[in-house]
């Protein structure tokens, strides 16, 4: 096949079509370059060339408490969304795939929706049910707000993993007399481990990243993208480059991680897979 | 082999837990849209069309929103224009650095949104780093001022965001085809053109439909990239719902833009999963 398709008769140039992959790879990767590389330069944000490279930045950066704050915040966010997507997204998903209700159609609609919806339209309804409810903004409310959001996320990717499991087990543990809950804890989530721990991952970094549900819930606490987008508003500097090369970094490392993973499982998650499975689970 | 009371169990906390969160603030959001402000800044719970009135009276509001459809079609279009050639030569001739190749187009999809638009304004700015090479390299002497504050920014920095997500469902609908059909349409004669247009394209077409709603849906409603390199004139429909909930001080219209928006979205995925569906081969 390989041979076919490379042959010279098969002239459909991939002369041009690897000079198109190259320039997208290119237009892809230079944003992200260049923000690494000016997080060094001793001249500030702009100009060409980067001039008295520097880790000044980075040390401005470790010295400024307001982002380290806010860090801290994102964390706590996206653990507690991350425990309240899987929660609920865990349950959905066995809901989807192994019961027949009423409105079975509308709720995997309305659970798979906030993974396509702009953010601003899940973000502003929940503002106005805070407000109706005189819910206070706090950190807690975007909480709220991401764990609704990323149920989505841990529904598709746990849906896909139940697909391929094997019912029997489950049917034994039942016949030789364990319950529901001993069987779910012993044998279902053992099954599931890896497109849990793959939803895990990608829902707690969908949650560090966030900034479209969240602008609309904060309160007097600002996670990290928020406060990277107040000091935007004010001016940039090479600091912003700094923690996003750091974000960047940690990214990488959770892919890196994720991968490892997932080259073991033969279920896979991530953002591609949830991305596809949307799309398939939309039209299902 | 499910009791009822496990299938209780596991349909009936997601299925409050959305209804809370997520059906009743549309209602929420519905509702809204029918009230109005008073003179004294406080939401008037009277039933009326006045803020459906004013959408279509007010030329600004579907002006933008005929923009911001524009600036997500040019998107969409420049996203499946780069997504679609990379995905075919990833699936049809990398060979062994398919999977490598493939993991390289999903890594920019982590990188957090927020820092990849900055990375543009940075770039694109009068001081940026586009310019200042530029004129380094003496091929301008004066800042080019349309590249940052410009509709031109905010589809760039938002086809950069979306081309990854493009590419996806393209390439997975790619490597669904069977390459025995590819494989039997060369061997009757067709030529590679042929094979594209007449088997691999076709075959594709659910790939795009979703690859082109996933870009145009999510670039409609954005709102960040145009707050931070749209300037006036890249202005899109959800910053005025930003404004109306802020400084403006008008949840009612507001909530009534947003009810639309969320109408259209939910209209084009009903058309994409139709589209879909009838271009399937399986």
């Amino acid at each position: 096949m390989e041979l076919l398709l490379s042959g010279a008769d098969f002239n459909s140039s991939p002369r041009w079509l690897r000079f198109h992959a190259l320039a997208v790879f290119a237009f892809l990767y230079a944003p992200i370059a260049i923000l690494i590389l000016y997080s060094f330069n001793g001249e500030g944000v702009g100009g060409f060339p980067p001039r008295n490279l520097t880790l000044a930045w980075y040390r401005i950066l470790f010295a400024d408490g307001a982002i380290w704050d806010s860090v801290f915040n994102s964390l706590q966010v996206a653990l507690a969304a991350m425990v309240i997507a899987l929660a609920f997204g865990i349950p959905a998903a066995l809901a989807l795939e192994r019961t027949q209700f009423p409105g079975k159609a509308l709720f995997r609609r309305l659970v798979l929706l906030p993974l396509i919806l702009p953010g601003i339209i899940t973000g502003l309804s929940l503002l106005m049910l805070f407000n109706v409810t005189g819910t206070k903004l706090s950190l807690m409310t975007i909480v709220l707000g991401h764990g609704t959001a990323l149920i989505s996320v841990a529904t598709t990717e746990v849906f896909a993993g139940l697909q391929k499991l094997d019912r029997a087990q489950e049917e034994a543990s039942l016949d030789l007399g364990a319950n529901y809950w001993q069987t779910f804890w012993r044998i279902t989530v053992p099954n599931l481990k890896l497109p849990i721990i793959g939803a895990a991952l990608l829902i707690f970094t969908l949650s560090m990243d966030e900034i479209a549900v969240s602008f609309f819930l904060i309160g007097r606490d600002n996670t990290l993208p928020l406060e990277i987008w107040g000091r935007l508003r004010r001016g940039i500097t090479p600091e912003i480059n700094a923690v996003s090369t750091i974000i960047f970094l940690f990214s990488l490392a959770a892919i890196v991680l994720w991968y490892r993973l997932r080259v073991r499982s033969e279920s896979g998650a991530g953002m591609d897979m949830a991305i596809g499975r949307a799309s398939e689970a939309s039209s299902a | 082999m499910f009791s009822r009371a496990y299938k209780a169990a596991v349909t009936l906390p997601p299925l409050i837990w959305v209804t809370v969160f997520l059906l009743v603030p549309y209602l929420l959001m519905f509702c809204y849209s029918f009230w109005s402000v008073s003179a004294f800044q406080t939401i008037e719970h009277s039933w009326n069309f006045s803020n459906y009135r004013q959408l279509l009276r007010v030329d600004v509001y579907w002006q933008t929103l005929l923009r911001s459809m524009g600036i997500a079609a040019r998107v969409t279009a420049f996203s499946l224009l780069l997504g679609y050639p990379l995905a075919y030569f990833l699936s049809f001739y990398a060979g062994k650095k398919k999977d490598l190749l493939y993991q390289l187009v999903i890594i920019p999809l982590w990188v957090s949104y927020l820092v990849r638009a900055y990375a543009w304004k940075t770039i694109l700015g009068s001081d940026g780093v586009l310019n200042t090479l530029l004129q380094y390299v003496h091929l301008t002497k004066h800042p080019l001022e349309f590249l940052l504050y410009s509709p031109f920014a905010v589809v760039l920095t938002l086809t950069h965001i979306y081309t990854p997500f493009a590419f996806l469902p393209i390439y997975a609908a790619l490597e669904h085809i069977p390459r025995n059909l590819v494989e039997a349409s060369h061997d009757l004669g067709a030529t590679p053109g042929q094979t594209f247009w007449k088997i691999i394209f076709p075959l594709s077409i659910p790939g795009v439909v979703a690859a082109a709603t996933f870009a145009f849906v999510l670039s409609l409603g954005d709102f960040i990239a145009p707050l931070l390199l749209g300037g006036p004139s890249g202005i899109m429909i959800s910053n005025i719902v930003v404004s109306l909930f802020g400084a403006a001080y008008n949840w009612p219209l507001g909530a009534a833009i947003s009810f639309c928006m969320l109408v259209l979205v939910v209209c084009l995925l009903f058309l994409s999963e139709r589209l879909e569906k009838k271009w399937s081969f399986s």
